[in-house]
């Protein structure tokens, strides 16, 4: 989308991720989406008079990896108190970086080669849930809250860009490969749906190269598509209000999905007093050099590395291809492609039945082993299996696992005998004489025709490469 | 009384341990109308604890350094089973659904908790005036005050009613009460002892620490708490250190520095006891310097900033959601308010209110920002001084104990009870205080005897020459 | 000296922690925090530039626990010590204005 008039978005993203650890930040409750209300809780993490917090060492190599993968500088940091009254902080207060965060100073390369600074990415406990009870389900108009403390204490990376990003489409890739990485290096499971990544956006318009304008920071984005509507909402609301000679008033909006708007959650009047200061029961991060390598060898291969991989084995790519390739890495399906490539075979057939037939169905990759996917590709490739054949075989290895041959035996998947082929298409040219001369005058179109009666009159056990054949050879 | 090293010994040897849990209770039941000393007594769970202490016993097997004896937890630190208040209203009847580690400890080495003790609300006080369920009285004299924060548990060992208790000290609330009472009361070095489940008032100045009427049997309570815990991340990384076997390790060859602001301002009693007190220490070896530290007269202040700070925080947690009492507001934020009015006392809301100052926007620097300089001016100058002499003597408070009602309206006179206590806090570091001499009235007077990090054994064997020379 | 803050500054502040002042309280605490303010302007009598501040007395670091799962205490037994709870959950009355 373009901006009318001249206009220009500038775009900050600040990126909460809950990290893929077993337990919580400060506590040895699990940490797992969808158990029932306040079963996992502790004095720690329910706040309760006495109890102290003890930092989890996963947690702080997670966040170290997602320092090394956005390049940021990782430092000494040290934790704060940010003080608050609200019913789903049990201490209400919140254990934050503040001045010092783990992480400090890196950026994130869009996969067109946008670079967008990351100012800082550092750790922090997450809240406790509200329901709000009454007709809407929203804060507005309940008449009570109900608050499950299961989230509590969950551990947190937030990571702030800078503000860089110049078009929804950009806040879109920027937060779809940075979801990539975090997935990719375990940090997080990348849900936006469930909570588990979370965006906000700041968001303000200026002419070009006139200076930053006021900002609206929108939350509730819990999809890629709310984020680049609502950007794009709020980019041309407030171009409205200044064409109008009005002004931007520096506040939080809240995202409405269903009405495709943004509206006013709290206005900003004075900066918030969070009374910050050093958190006394904590004490500093200080990573000496053997942690750090560590954590660093233990970084698995990033998404830009692995998509660059697989696109140099694919040699010029088509659109769609290059979007096969990004959904494959952002399913971490590399593994098959890379199986087919070491094997000597179809790399772009392999390409296609990834992006399509795995990633149709991701959790049945357990069942299908790289050998076995192998195996079928090479003989869709060798024409022992038309295209709808080899799907099919996909698709039961990826339901039920099992030996790829077998299963297009007891499929009925054998090819037609050459015979029975021969017998079919004698019969064919036979009941269409005026395409049979246009084929025989040079017309390779007509290839196709034959093609599909043939496939049609078999139930499409024919392959086409065996068809094709068999009309050159009456030719 | 028998002392606590006595009874465990007669548990060893077969007394059962119900012989000091029936005593305690009796001399409970003689005087804590009259004195309000515990907030609940526990004799079922002791009778129940004391059984076991016994049965251990029969089978052979090792019933821990506190075998059977009596022991007063002041009422900030978490047990199960039986209520934890602070001496709050705010948390009147709250069960914790967990023991502090301390709690746990003393268990596992055999100590009887016979109940939780008053104190000044949320340890917060010098006097024990401050508690939401009336004050402390003296056991030495009860038209005076205990001392504070921790009065209950001073005002136990001086009564009788149990040889042993444990107290927490923020800024002196072991040290102050126990000079008052006439005790031995320490406060180890920040990280010694866990907090985890002691209720916080300023977290990076708290420690828990014992009472007893000896100094024997305040090393061997000391020992029995200490060492590393993984449940708090500031607990020092090592076992705990051997005390009770150094408690007669004398001071021959050790340099001790006589203060001048440590004594300055203190009544001519007490600045007489602490002189009394070198001479003795001189006598048994010693060498004695006299040192100037300047810096000392900012801890005060520095103090009354850096506690006040992290109590506002540490405090926010009583809103009325989770835990504790509650009184109905209109929405959530009126509920908060109301349940924080009417369950904090006045000491406790002038702190709050004096600590969310400090770290508001705009004064944090001018404030809090400063106090933090000023404690690192502080533990640089306790480093020094302490190139120069192995500990520090000085007195504990400036007077004797005071009646009540004296300092109530002033909160500033009552915060210069804590003048020679609190730069101990600040630094981190080791100090107790040991019955030495009297003063008004007969009353017990305390000396302060201070060391760097991990230097108890160091200040337990001075204070036991003071303690032979003064007769006992 | 001036007056160290004012009334307007103790109202906020008390706003802040969530407590309610009467007048006569709020008169009260103005004057007894302004006291303990003037006495800590003594902490300006040290030239402090260059100290670096310490919020802990000993510089520990990377004090870290295992990532491993602790049993999380009976639910029942947490929501028995609320002052109001429904349906597994801790209940409050309506919240104005979403967190900060
Ligand atoms: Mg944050
Ligand atoms: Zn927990």
């Amino acid at each position: 989308m373009s901006l009318p008039n001249g206009w220009e978005m500038v775009i900050g993203l600040e990126v909460h991720t809950e990290l893929k650890t077993k337990t919580k930040l400060f506590c040895g409750c699990a940490n797992a989406f969808g158990s029932a209300p306040n079963t996992q809780v502790c004095p720690i993490c329910l706040g309760l008079p006495g109890s102290l917090p003890v930092m989890n060492e996963r947690a702080v190599e997670l966040a170290m990896a997602i320092g090394f993968a956005l390049n940021c500088t990782i430092q000494d940091s040290t934790f704060h108190r940010k003080n608050y009254f609200y019913p789903d902080m049990p201490k209400d207060y919140q254990i934050s970086q503040y001045d010092v965060p783990i992480n400090a100073h890196g950026y994130l390369t869009l996969p067109d080669g946008f670079r967008v600074s990351i100012e800082r990415a550092h750790m922090e406990e997450d809240t406790g849930k509200t329901t709000h009870l009454g007709t809407s389900g929203r804060i507005h108009g309940a008449d009570r809250s109900l608050v499950d403390y299961n989230r509590s204490g969950v551990p947190l990376v937030e990571i702030v860009s800078g503000p860089d990003i110049r078009t929804s489409q950009q806040a879109r890739d920027y937060v779809a490969e940075l979801r990539a990485i975090l997935i990719a290096i375990g940090a997080s499971d990348g849900r936006m749906e469930e909570g588990s990544l979370r965006v906000d956006a700041n968001v303000s318009v200026r002419k070009a190269d006139a200076p930053f304008g006021t900002r609206c920071e929108i939350k509730n984005l819990n999809s890629l598509r709310s984020l680049q509507r609502a950007i794009e909402y709020e980019a041309l609301r407030q171009i409205e209000v200044l064409e109008d000679g009005g002004k931007i008033r520096q506040e939080t909006r809240h995202w409405d999905e269903d009405r495709g708007e943004t509206s006013t959650l709290r206005v900003k009047e004075e900066a918030e007093d969070y009374r910050y200061f050093r958190e006394p029961d904590l004490v500093d991060l200080a990573p000496d050099q053997a942690w750090r390598d560590r954590v660093k060898a233990g970084l698995p291969r990033l998404p830009a590395e692995r998509r660059g991989l697989i696109e140099s084995l694919l040699g010029e790519l088509s659109d769609a291809q290059r979007d096969a390739v990004a959904t494959i890495v952002d399913q971490g399906l590399d593994e098959y492609v890379l199986g087919v490539a070491d094997a000597k075979g179809d790399v772009s057939l392999a390409l296609a039945r990834t992006a399509n037939e795995i990633a149709a169905n991701v959790a049945g990759r357990t069942n299908l082993s790289v050998a076995n996917f192998v195996a079928t590709v090479a003989m869709e490739q060798l024409g022992q299996l038309s295209a709808t054949q080899a799907k099919t075989v996909l698709g039961e290895l990826l339901e039920s696992g099992g030996d790829p041959a077998a299963i297009a035996k007891a499929k009925g998947f054998e090819q037609l005998s050459s015979d029975t082929l021969s017998v079919t298409v004698g019969e064919l040219i036979e009941a269409n004489p005026d395409e049979w001369q246009r084929f025989k005058d040079g017309d390779d179109k007509l290839a196709q025709f034959f093609i599909g009666l043939v496939m049609k009159a078999t139930k499409g056990q024919a392959n086409g490469k065996a068809v094709i054949a068999e009309l050159q050879s009456r030719r | 009384m028998k002392t606590a090293q006595q009874i465990a010994n007669d548990v060893r040897a077969g007394e059962s341990a119900l012989v000091a849990v029936e005593a305690s209770l009796a001399a409970i039941k003689a005087r804590n109308e009259e004195l309000n000393v515990f907030l609940y007594v526990d004799e079922d769970g002791a009778r129940t604890a004391a059984e076991a202490v016994d049965a251990k016993v029969r089978r052979g097997e090792d019933p821990g350094l506190l075998a059977g004896v009596p022991i007063a937890l002041k009422d900030n630190m978490c047990t199960t089973g039986i209520p934890t208040t602070c001496s709050s209203k705010i948390l009147e009847g709250w069960k914790p659904p967990y023991n502090a580690t301390v709690v746990d400890m003393l268990a596992a080495q055999g100590a009887i908790s016979m109940g939780k003790t008053n104190l000044d609300e949320f340890a917060m006080g010098s006097s024990t005036e401050n508690s939401a369920f009336g004050p402390t009285r003296n056991p030495l004299d009860p038209t005076r005050v205990p001392g504070g924060s921790s009065g209950g548990s001073a005002a136990a060992v001086a009564a009788e009613m149990t040889p042993l208790s444990l107290g927490s000290d923020t800024g002196g609330s072991i040290r102050q009460p126990a000079a008052l009472c006439g005790l031995v009361g320490v406060k180890p070095t920040y990280g010694l002892v866990s907090r985890y489940g002691l209720i916080a008032f300023a977290s990076s100045l708290d420690q828990i620490g014992p009472f007893a009427s000896t100094v024997t049997d305040a090393a061997l309570l000391l020992e029995a708490i200490s060492g590393h815990d993984p449940m708090d991340s500031t607990s020092l990384p090592e076992p705990a250190p051997s005390l009770v076997a150094h408690v007669n390790d004398g001071v021959a060859g050790k340099r001790i520095a006589l203060v001048r602001e440590l004594v300055e301002g203190a009544d001519d009693a007490v600045v007489a006891s602490v002189n009394r007190a070198v001479e003795v220490l001189k006598d048994a070896g010693a060498t004695i310097v006299e040192l100037s530290i300047p810096e000392l007269h900012l801890g005060l202040s520095a103090y009354y900033l850096i506690a006040p700070a992290e109590a506002s925080s540490n405090l926010a947690r009583y809103d009325g959601v989770r835990f504790g009492n509650r009184i109905d507001g209109d929405d959530v934020t009126a509920m908060m308010e109301a349940t924080r009015t009417a369950g904090f006392g006045a000491e406790v809301k002038r702190r709050i209110m004096l600590g969310t100052y400090a770290l508001s926007a705009g004064y944090f620097d001018a404030y809090y920002g400063q106090a933090l300089k000023v404690r690192t001016r502080m533990i640089e100058a306790f480093a020094a001084a302490y190139q120069q002499a192995d500990m520090i003597i000085g007195a504990t408070t400036p007077s004797v104990a005071f009646t009540f009602g004296s300092k109530t309206n002033d909160p500033m006179a009552m915060y210069l009870n804590d003048v020679f206590t609190i730069p101990t806090n600040l630094a981190g570091e080791a100090a107790l205080s040991v019955p030495f001499g009297t003063g008004e009235a007969d009353l017990p007077i305390g000396v302060q005897l201070l060391g760097p990090g991990r230097s108890e054994a160091r200040l337990f064997a001075a204070a036991r020459v003071l303690e032979i020379a003064d007769g006992r | 000296m001036t007056e160290p803050l004012s009334r307007e500054d103790v109202s906020h502040v008390a706003k802040l922690a969530r407590l309610r002042l009467t007048e006569e309280e709020l008169v009260r605490y103005t004057e007894q925090l302004g006291k303990i303010l003037v006495h800590a302007q003594d902490l300006n009598s040290l030239d402090l530039a260059g100290v670096a501040p310490t919020a802990h007395p000993f510089g520990l670091v990377n004090v870290v626990r295992q990532d491993e799962v602790h049993p999380s205490i009976d639910p029942a037994a947490v929501l028995a010590e609320a002052p109001d709870a429904e349906d597994g959950r801790f209940a409050v009355p309506r919240i104005v204005g979403e967190a900060p």
